[in-house]
């Protein structure tokens, strides 16, 4: 019993709190007051809440309350039942990938305890064992060993969600929309999924957890294993692949207004609409998760560990105990994941208001052209340094 | 087959520098987050922001001849200077004047609005009614926006409220400010 409600309070906070609360926070901060910044405009500021401007905080619920009263058009000549379930079938793989993602390592019950090389374990890296208790995962809402696999799998699943919402709609702009989508995000897919090969060859394992755990190991002690140090090409080509799978300026194809209208986003009104496009800040956020667990470290705080603060020989706690610190280094990891959530969110939206849109062909030449290549060179490459070293 | 007239362009070819894309992103993003932060700053000089929050913030420089909210000049004696000639409601193209003509007790004076009416959101603020009229009654010069309304009848300006208006002159007529300082 206590167990699942542990699981719904991961999902809740973590799911609708979180993601949810951030996406829609980005409706209103990513994509209007930030374009306004660099624009040199002072952006929406005209919604308040009982005479406060609160810098125009209040928008993004007014913009809420807006959507959920208008009215709902589903088109006439449309497929009602997959006009209907498109909007949960784009949005619902942004949030169910979230399953695999960790905000923290496990917690301990009993007392971390650190092997080095050389203690005597047979170790090759800093090591923490859990002594007097067990690993319980209270930071992620599921552990699973195929992790990266699985998020995947469902980051792919959207596809249908898109490419059914074009076609349902019956109209000529929605079809041309969930094509280009279709073909925009099988394409990066590839060059993605490559890329990310070259970091599993290296960290061998598919488990996210894991793959963080690996990352605070410590280069020359001192420059921390983060996968943006060991494979810098890789994650390049997956921040753009990604940035493409996110279906946002510059590679807004399916939706380009100045062509298809807003794409295989046409037909839809009310809340549906608004799904669709919350799905897209959601899968903004979910990029970003993405990169952050597999390049930057995902809750590495960079030389804080369990039990102390290490670089070089350096050794402390800073005058604390190590059940006080053992917390102090939660938080610590916890901040350092939503942070670097946080600002990839914030680079992805600065992209999408620094370049200009590509045309659809440079699109698909860019994805399979020279990301495809370049991935599979990259990976190529790290599995031949790997297998000489 | 006709000669086609065929210009060459002369495209510049990026260089790998350039078309590595990398770089040239990073450079794009700096001029971007320049601005951004720039004007996130709280040193007012570091910011760049033009627009402004308008009627929480008014402006402080209009121009000398501005037109804003409508007022009717008054005689010496404090009443409507306007002789409800309908100049200005016939010139006005949005159609926002309306008066209805009374007679005056006065003999030297024929006629006077009696209902002196301005609808100020249909009003298109040209200052065709200022130009119009043939003894200076109506002016433009209050320097006060037409404020926004949420309730249709505030839009509505009667004739006592737009005398009341008379005193706030900031600007000046056009042509000759002799004549309509009186």
């Amino acid at each position: 019993m206590a167990e699942i409600l542990i699981s719904l309070a991961k999902i809740i906070v973590i799911v609708f709190v979180f993601v949810m609360g951030l996406a829609s926070l980005m409706t209103l901060l990513g994509d209007r007051k930030q374009s306004a910044r660099i624009q040199n405009r002072l952006g929406p500021s005209r919604a308040n809440f009982f005479g406060q401007s609160l810098f125009g905080l209040p928008h993004f619920i007014a913009d809420g309350i807006k959507m959920l009263l208008k009215e709902n058009i589903v088109p006439a000549q449309s497929n009602k039942l997959l006009h209907t379930i498109a909007p949960a079938l784009v949005f619902m793989p942004a949030l169910i990938g979230w399953a695999v993602i960790p905000f923290m390592d496990h917690y301990c019950t009993g007392t971390v305890e650190v092997i080095m090389p050389g203690d005597g374990y047979g170790v090759d890296h800093y090591t923490e064992v859990c002594r007097g208790g067990e690993w319980k995962n209270y930071f992620s809402i599921m552990h699973m060993n195929s992790g990266v696999l699985f998020a995947f799998a469902i980051a792919a699943v959207s596809v249908y969600g898109a490419a059914i919402a074009g076609w349902a709609s019956n109209s000529k702009f929605s079809l041309i929309g969930g094509l280009r989508s279709t073909a925009q995000m099988i394409s990066y897919e590839v060059a993605m999924g490559l890329s990310l090969a070259g970091a599993l060859v290296i960290y061998g394992t598919l488990n996210i957890n894991e793959m963080v755990r690996m990352q605070g190991h410590l280069l020359g002690d001192w420059l921390p294993m983060w996968g943006i140090v060991v494979q810098p090409l890789a994650f390049f080509l997956f921040l753009l692949a990604g940035l493409a799978e996110t279906k946002r300026a510059p590679f807004d194809l399916p939706e380009g207004e100045s062509e298809i209208v807003a794409g295989y986003i046409t037909e839809y009104s009310s809340m549906k609409f608004a799904m669709m496009q919350l799905a897209e800040y959601a899968a903004t956020v979910f990029i970003a998760a993405l990169v952050t667990v597999v390049f930057l470290g995902g809750w590495q705080f960079p030389f804080v560990y369990a039990d102390g603060f290490r670089i070089f020989d350096i050794h402390t706690t800073f005058g604390l105990s190590e059940d006080v610190w053992y917390w102090v280094s939660i938080f610590l990891r916890i901040g350092a994941m939503v942070f670097k959530i946080l600002v990839l969110v914030w680079l992805q939206f600065m992209m999408r208001w620094t370049l200009p849109r590509f045309r659809y062909d440079q699109v698909m030449t860019l994805g399979w052209k020279i990301l495809l290549p370049l991935s599979i060179a990259n990976l190529f490459i790290t599995a031949l340094v790997l297998t000489i070293l | 087959m006709g000669e086609v007239n065929v210009k060459k362009v002369n495209r510049i070819k990026p260089s790998l520098w350039e078309k590595s894309y990398i770089p040239e992103i990073i450079r794009g993003l700096s001029v971007t987050a320049k601005h951004f932060f720039g004007n996130l700053s709280p040193r007012e000089s570091r910011r760049q922001i033009f627009t402004r929050a308008y009627p929480d913030e008014g402006t402080d420089y209009y121009p000398e001849r501005f037109r804003g909210l409508h007022r009717l000049m008054l005689r010496e004696d404090g009443q409507v200077r306007c002789v409800a000639c309908m100049c200005c409601s016939t010139i006005c193209p949005a159609d926002c004047i309306h008066i209805e003509a009374g007679e005056h007790d006065d003999p030297n004076i024929e006629k006077y609005p009696d209902v002196f009416v301005i609808d100020e959101l249909r009003c298109i603020v040209c200052g065709l009614c200022v130009e119009a009229c043939p003894c200076d009654a109506i002016r433009m010069d209050t320097g006060v926006h037409i404020p926004p309304y949420t309730e249709r009848d505030d839009a509505f300006f009667e004739r006592d409220l737009l005398m009341q208006l008379g005193g706030l002159s900031e600007a000046k007529q056009g042509g000759n400010t002799k004549a309509a300082a009186e």
